[in-house]
């Protein structure tokens, strides 16, 4: 593994992307409906009519769309939370971020219509509970701005059993069907794809990556502890304030579509680091790639695996990414835990 | 300005921190040659650290100046600097440092090359053979490779060092920096100081070993309860009175056969 250079970033990136698309055009072919690849090519090419062109393109490629812009949002924020707390177990979903965003998107979806507000009102709910989740966390971190992994974990811990709590109780006091919507946004699924609502994912995407790419060398800096990342010329406070709003801008946008999907921002930047090294200006955008890759498998297992059923794509990050996770724990013990 | 302080690098100018409401630094005048090694003793929370931390400008004094000096250019405070621009003027070795990624040693160093690249920059070849350079210069070249994560605690020290080289700064101020090191490695260590300072550069050391800084400083400065007690050359500062009042210890001043003190605490 050589020093970062501008050769490397490009090769590794455009390897990542090529992946990217390869695992896209095979989950728009795998479905109830078999597709051959060459008329999923046909079809996005605008050569298809029909049935075939109707699945691919109105079926499966939003779903396709929005699972890729999920997955790279919380690939990069997982990353990008490590990065500013300095701890490689900070995740959107263990952090309770996550959580904070869902329960503010459903504390929206049924009390919101009271005071009239509608749908339209979930998903900058959700973003205001991301952002209070954080600030929250700052909070119980002190002026120092410290977490150990420990305060981390247990307040992660904490605000997730209350958060879920909490949604619970919503639940029961709303309706049936709110209930049902409620119970798949807390596994965290993406059966309400459409391209508008991936619009908006792909729009905070893209904020977020864009200002953390310019500050991606600063990031490693702050690898060495706030104070010294000053001392080598990092203006830190400018750096944390705007990486925790577009990281949670990031997370609401994710969360408010497709709930609260976990392991994505843990497992990803992990696995990452340990092939291809810390530094966050490859990181960040591999983070990003590989995060959509991921999920656009997990979620094609989800619509596949059982005949004539879903299952919520929540359900099946978390069934890879547990055993997963507790690999590389035990694998790279040393790695993962620095005291 | 007394004719000592001209053409200093760094200049302290009673300086006055207080943290969390407590006193720390009380009025600290003091001034940083090229060429020198000085080094800062005094008891814990005697308010060394602080003065480093005020020294690369993270920590603005309450009252009284911090200024520096740049090579051809007047002198001006501390605050009147950006962070970048100080960043090219000082450089500090931290107590400790704990990187929570697995960096490797050479992009730990490269590090140290962030003020000089711009925003978006990638280090050059330059910048990789100076860090590689700077890891040689402290005995650790060929651990370039491995992570901070599968190294010692004093190799990563050695590390630190080796990046605040990399900055190339006219000032470097080293706090404890032989702390976790062997006695062969603290040798070695301050061996090089001296040699950076023989460059040019002036460098402020912190050390609790008087045993060394007799060796290697050209100055020492005793700092107590957040005052400079008294500053000069080893053999006039090492002296049993002054150890008293600043260490409160009776000490003995022994002599190497080549003339250099050794200080023995008596009780």
């Amino acid at each position: 593994m050589s020093v970062l250079t501008p050769r490397r970033l490009v090769a590794v990136l455009s390897a990542l992307a090529v992946a990217l698309v390869a695992v896209a055009m095979a989950s728009l072919a795998i479905g109830p409906v078999p597709v051959a690849p060459a008329d999923v090519v046909d079809a996005l090419l605008g050569d298809a009519q029909g049935a075939t062109a109707d699945i691919v393109l109105r079926v499966r490629l939003p779903r396709v769309v929005l699972a890729a812009l999920v997955g790279a949002s919380l690939g990069v924020a997982g990353a990008l939370f490590q990065a500013l707390l300095r701890n490689p177990l900070a995740d959107p979903f263990i952090l309770g971020v996550s959580g904070g965003a869902a329960l503010a998107g459903i504390a929206m979806l049924t009390l919101g219509g009271a005071v009239g507000l509608g749908y339209a009102a979930v998903p900058p709910a959700a973003f205001a509970g991301a952002v209070g989740t954080v600030v929250l966390l700052l909070a119980v971190a002190g002026p120092t701005g410290k977490l150990s992994p420990t305060t981390l974990l247990l307040t992660g811990v904490v605000f997730n059993a209350f958060a879920s709590a909490a949604i619970v109780f919503l639940a029961s006091t709303a309706g049936l069907a709110d209930g049902a919507s409620i119970f798949l946004w807390l596994i965290g699924n993406l059966s309400d794809a459409r391209f508008d609502v991936a619009g908006w994912v792909a729009l905070f995407l893209v904020l977020g990556l864009a200002s953390a790419l310019p500050l991606a060398r600063g990031l490693n800096l702050l690898a060495l502890g706030e104070e010294p990342a000053a001392q080598l010329g990092v203006d830190v406070e400018r750096t944390k304030r705007v990486l925790l709003v577009s990281t949670s801008l990031m997370v609401g946008a994710a969360v408010s579509v497709s709930g609260l999907i976990g392991f994505v921002g843990l497992i990803i930047p992990h696995l990452l680091r340990l092939r291809l090294g810390p530094d966050h200006r490859l990181l960040l955008p591999a983070a990003a790639l590989s995060g959509a890759g991921f999920l656009l498998v997990c979620d094609t297992v989800a619509r596949t695996l059982l005949a004539g059923r879903e299952l919520p794509v929540g359900a099946i990050t978390a069934l890879a990414g547990g055993p997963l996770f507790l690999w590389l724990l035990r694998r790279h013990h040393q790695r993962v835990f620095v005291s | 300005m007394s004719g000592h302080d001209a053409g200093s690098v760094l200049r302290f100018e009673d300086v006055q921190v207080a943290l969390g409401g407590r006193p720390v630094l009380q009025g600290i005048t003091l001034a940083l040659q090229p060429g020198e090694v000085m080094v800062l003793a005094g008891r814990n929370g005697a308010g060394k650290t602080t003065l480093l931390r005020v020294a690369t400008g993270v920590l603005e004094p309450d009252a009284g100046t911090a200024h520096a000096c740049r090579a051809g250019e007047p002198e001006r405070p501390l605050s009147q600097f950006s962070r970048r621009e100080l960043a090219r003027h000082v450089a500090l070795v931290p107590q400790e440092t704990s990187i929570p990624f697995p960096f490797r040693l050479l992009e730990v160093v490269l590090m140290g090359r962030a003020p000089h690249l711009g925003l978006l920059g990638f280090e050059t070849r330059h910048d990789v053979a100076l860090a590689q350079a700077a890891l040689e210069r402290l005995g650790i070249g060929a651990l370039a490779d491995r992570t901070v994560l599968e190294v010692s605690g004093g190799e990563r020290q050695l590390a630190m060092v080796a990046r605040a080289l990399a900055q190339e700064t006219p000032v470097l101020l080293l706090d404890e920096p032989t702390s976790n090191l062997d006695v062969g490695r603290r040798l070695e260590v301050l061996e090089r100081v001296r040699a950076l300072a023989a460059e040019g550069r002036a460098v402020l050391v912190v050390s609790h070993d008087l045993g060394l800084a007799a060796r290697f400083a050209d100055r020492i400065a005793l700092l107590s309860e957040g005052r400079v007690h008294a500053v000069g050359a080893p053999d006039e500062v090492l002296r049993p009175d002054l150890l008293r009042e600043v260490f409160g210890v009776d000490t003995e001043i022994l002599r190497t056969a080549e003339g250099a003190p050794v200080v023995v605490p008596r009780r």
